[in-house]
């Protein structure tokens, strides 16, 4: 094997190929061959850093220079300054918004500074293609320890005292899951990876899966071991085409290494994994309705009890978690569970890993001890709010989750502290807002997703959330009564109480959390016709000040629709009735001439 | 709707890929997966060569396609753009772009324009958070997409100088 001298890595997610890290690569490696350097320097395409924001993304070994924002073009002087010359290119480094200095290495990145990596730990550090860079950290060594030293029992035992909690939002403790799996007498069991990441603006699973898909495989094999399956089936996305080919990749390696497949370890202990594709249903994450789709039919829910693990697919006892559940458990077989649960709160140990988006500063994905504050990850790894605006609310917990506010900035986040505030820890997404965010028009928007997905086989949830969704545009068409506010409430406690499956009971969440913390924007709406984040565009209106038009016939240009009118150096005039309020003449006068009320 | 009258070699086609998933009726996701990535779209005259060949109800395979968003009955356009609706492009401006991709190209979402060049979808999340908001042309990803930007990716395809878009 070649002893490099250099790693060049690249990020290889799903953010950064989509501006063009691939080419980027090539390109390096262009440049690597040019300067006759193949022997010293090598380019490994990992998974995500976790910076989206700032991607692409190359960090450089042994120093841990962290390149950001590359384009295909700096692959040449990064080559030629940095790696021929050793002067790292300035330009490219990141630039502390407070200090206003670059930070050369990673580790001094406010970003990563306040992070602790358990389910990313190999994100960003190892080829997800290659088995043995996995192998090389402690990969498969948990599987091993699992099945040669361990009874079934004791490594139930280990998962239950590390108090893991799935991660897809549930919080059910994982390792009461597999000992429930474990106790139903049958001769097939099945264990289920669930990754159909349905929540909009979550992408964790996605990055685990891309980034060190066979620490999920590692997992999956381990639970097998312990409930008594032989099979382990994963259901993804067909909407995340890169993960299911590295999923690919990482099973056909496992099973060349004999690691998946028949007698692992020459154990006796057999299983095999298959890959099953979801097709873009958001019920199909509850998981009766995934195992209905697994099966080929509509991915509706069914009535728990009996639970998956007594009847799950093909009506037998199935283990359903969730990929960053997984990913947890061989670092707790490894390190111990006493180790994993000094980290965290009272009920709620490790850590968690958040999509943090939206209106912040630092797009990316984190992954925080439980317990840290909303403050902590918005502002000291989130870098605060984009454009120097104020905050006004955090969603968690997608559309089943809620709207945080400014007085919940320093609870300690856990899954029991999230429901008390009347959000949920859900899987992980966690969207920024700020003051340009109608509130009201969120909670649409989330109902608006809501209804369709919603599967229609219960009435509270096909037909309750379409009355929501009514009412909520009626209120953003100014059209809203005060009666309306209190009808949102009851309806949405019916829906909650009524509805079959966890979507239907969690629809209403953003509903009823946003008039619990921002009820004076329904008023707005309702009692004055006004959308104080200026977002309802029914009860916008644009005018041109006469007095500050220059005529200058740059809004004229700039309108879409042709609804300003006016001679050359005279004042000009909008038609109300074309008007398609796009802002567009207001963001491009220079004389501030335009008002929005 | 007019029938279709589906081409023998895709009769054939369609039978060679139910035979792969050894026509079990539980592959039946499997089967419309990999069907309407050979033939772009599931219409019904399709859903019915299925059926027989699954030995299951025109109905039940209905049910799965018209069930889930990722199927589609409608044929694409040359260029399918999707814009992203998850919530991180949704708050960073996505509803405006596809107002302003419906309004260029006059069509809904859902629908195709006359000469079959584009289609528009809507999406929820490819994960690409960080590039809010998201729109896909095809394969071809372009992030932080504002509304001004709209006119000119419509451009680039319609002049059919797509090969400098794909390779720049």
């Amino acid at each position: 094997m070649t002893d490099y001298k250099m790693h060049l890595l690249i990020c290889g997610g799903t953010g950064c190929k989509a501006s063009e890290s691939d080419e980027i690569k090539n390109r390096l490696n262009h440049y690597i061959e040019e300067f006759d350097l193949g022997d010293e320097v090598q380019v490994v395409t990992t998974g995500c850093f976790g910076f989206c924001e700032k991607g692409p993304i190359i960090k450089v070994l042994p120093d841990n220079t962290f390149y950001v924002q590359v384009a295909p073009a700096d692959a040449e002087e990064i080559i030629k300054e940095h790696i021929v010359k050793g002067r790292p290119v300035g330009r490219l480094l990141y630039t502390d918004p407070n200090s206003a200095k670059h930070v050369s290495d990673s580790k001094g990145m406010d970003f990563y500074k306040k992070q602790i990596r358990i389910a990313l730990k190999n994100c960003g550090f190892i080829n997800p293609e290659n088995i043995d860079e996995y192998i090389a950290r402690d990969g498969y060594q948990a599987l091993g320890k699992c099945l040669t030293e361990m009874s079934r029992e004791e490594v139930i035992k280990e998962i239950k005292d590390s108090g893991l909690r799935g991660r897809g939002g549930g919080g059910f403790p994982t390792g009461l899951k597999w000992e429930i799996t474990k106790n139903v007498e049958n001769d097939q069991k099945y264990v289920v990876c669930n990754a159909d990441e349905g929540d909009p603006g979550a992408f964790m699973d996605r990055s685990i899966l891309e980034g060190d898909p066979h620490s999920v495989l590692e997992a999956m094999a381990i639970c097998g071991y312990c409930i008594g399956a032989d099979s382990g089936l994963i259901y993804i996305r067909a909407e995340y085409p890169l993960a299911i080919q590295r999923l690919k990749v990482a099973i056909k390696q496992a099973e060349e290494y004999g690691l998946i497949g028949n007698d692992i370890l020459g154990t006796g202990f057999n299983f095999k994994l298959e890959l099953r594709y979801g097709a873009g249903a958001f019920v199909c994450g509850e998981e009766t309705a995934l195992i209905h789709s697994m099966e080929g039919l509509r991915g509706e829910p069914t009535f728990k009890p009996p639970f998956p693990s007594v009847s799950g697919y093909m009506g037998k006892p199935t283990n359903v978690n969730n990929v960053e559940t997984f990913a947890n458990v061989p670092v707790i077989i490894n390190k111990g569970a006493k180790w994993f649960s000094s980290i965290g709160t009272e009920k709620s140990k490790g850590t968690k890993v958040f999509a943090l988006a939206g209106k912040i500063n630092n797009v990316g994905l984190i992954e925080v001890p439980m317990g840290t504050t909303l403050r902590e990850v918005i502002y000291d790894i989130g870098g605060g709010i984009k454009g120097g605006k104020e905050f006004k609310s955090v969603q968690t917990g997608g559309p089943s989750g809620g709207c945080l506010t400014k007085k919940h900035l320093d609870i300690p986040i856990d899954y029991d502290n999230l429901i008390a505030a009347g959000s949920m820890m859900g899987s992980g997404g966690m969207i920024v807002m700020d003051e340009d965010d109608c509130m009201v028009s969120i909670a649409k928007f989330y109902l608006d997703f809501t209804l369709e997905e919603s599967c229609g086989k219960c009435t509270p949830c096909r037909v309750g959330n379409k009355r929501l969704h009514e009412i909520l545009d009626k209120i953003t068409e100014g059209k809203g009564e005060m009666e309306d506010i209190n009808k949102l409430k009851e309806l949405s406690w019916v829906i909650k109480d009524t509805a079959l499956c966890g979507l239907g009971q969690t629809s209403p969440n953003p509903v009823l959390s946003t008039i619990a913390n921002f009820e004076n924007e329904y008023l707005a709406h309702v009692q004055e016709g006004k959308c104080p984040a200026g977002q309802c565009k029914s009860l916008l209106r644009y005018d041109i000040v006469e007095d500050l038009c220059t005529g200058c016939t740059l809004c004229f240009r700039n309108c879409p629709v042709g609804a300003i009118t006016g001679e050359r150096r005279q004042a000009h005039y909008i038609d109300q009735s074309l008007c398609i309020k796009c802002g567009a003449c207001f963001e491009k006068c220079k004389f501030n001439a335009i008002t929005l009320t | 709707m007019p029938k279709i009258k589906l081409a023998e070699n895709t009769i054939e086609l369609i039978q060679e890929i139910c035979v792969e998933f050894e026509n079990k009726e539980s592959e039946l996701i499997n089967v419309l997966h990999k069907v309407q990535g050979k033939l772009g779209y599931l219409p019904a005259e399709v859903q019915e060569v299925i059926a027989r060949e699954l030995k299951m109800s025109v109905a039940k395979v209905y049910g799965v396609v018209t069930f889930y968003s990722f199927f589609t009955m409608i044929p694409q356009g040359e260029f399918p753009i999707s814009v992203c609706m998850g919530t991180a492009c949704y708050v960073r401006g996505a509803e405006q772009v596809l107002a302003e991709f419906k309004r260029q190209l006059k069509v809904e979402v859902g629908e195709s324009t006359e000469d079959g060049k584009f289609s528009i979808n809507c999406l929820r999340c490819v994960g690409a958070c960080g590039l809010a908001p998201v729109v896909t042309v095809g394969e071809k990803v372009f992030g932080r997409v504002a509304p001004s930007d709209v006119k000119k990716i419509i451009a680039e395809y319609r002049e059919g100088c797509t090969e400098n878009i794909k390779t720049a």
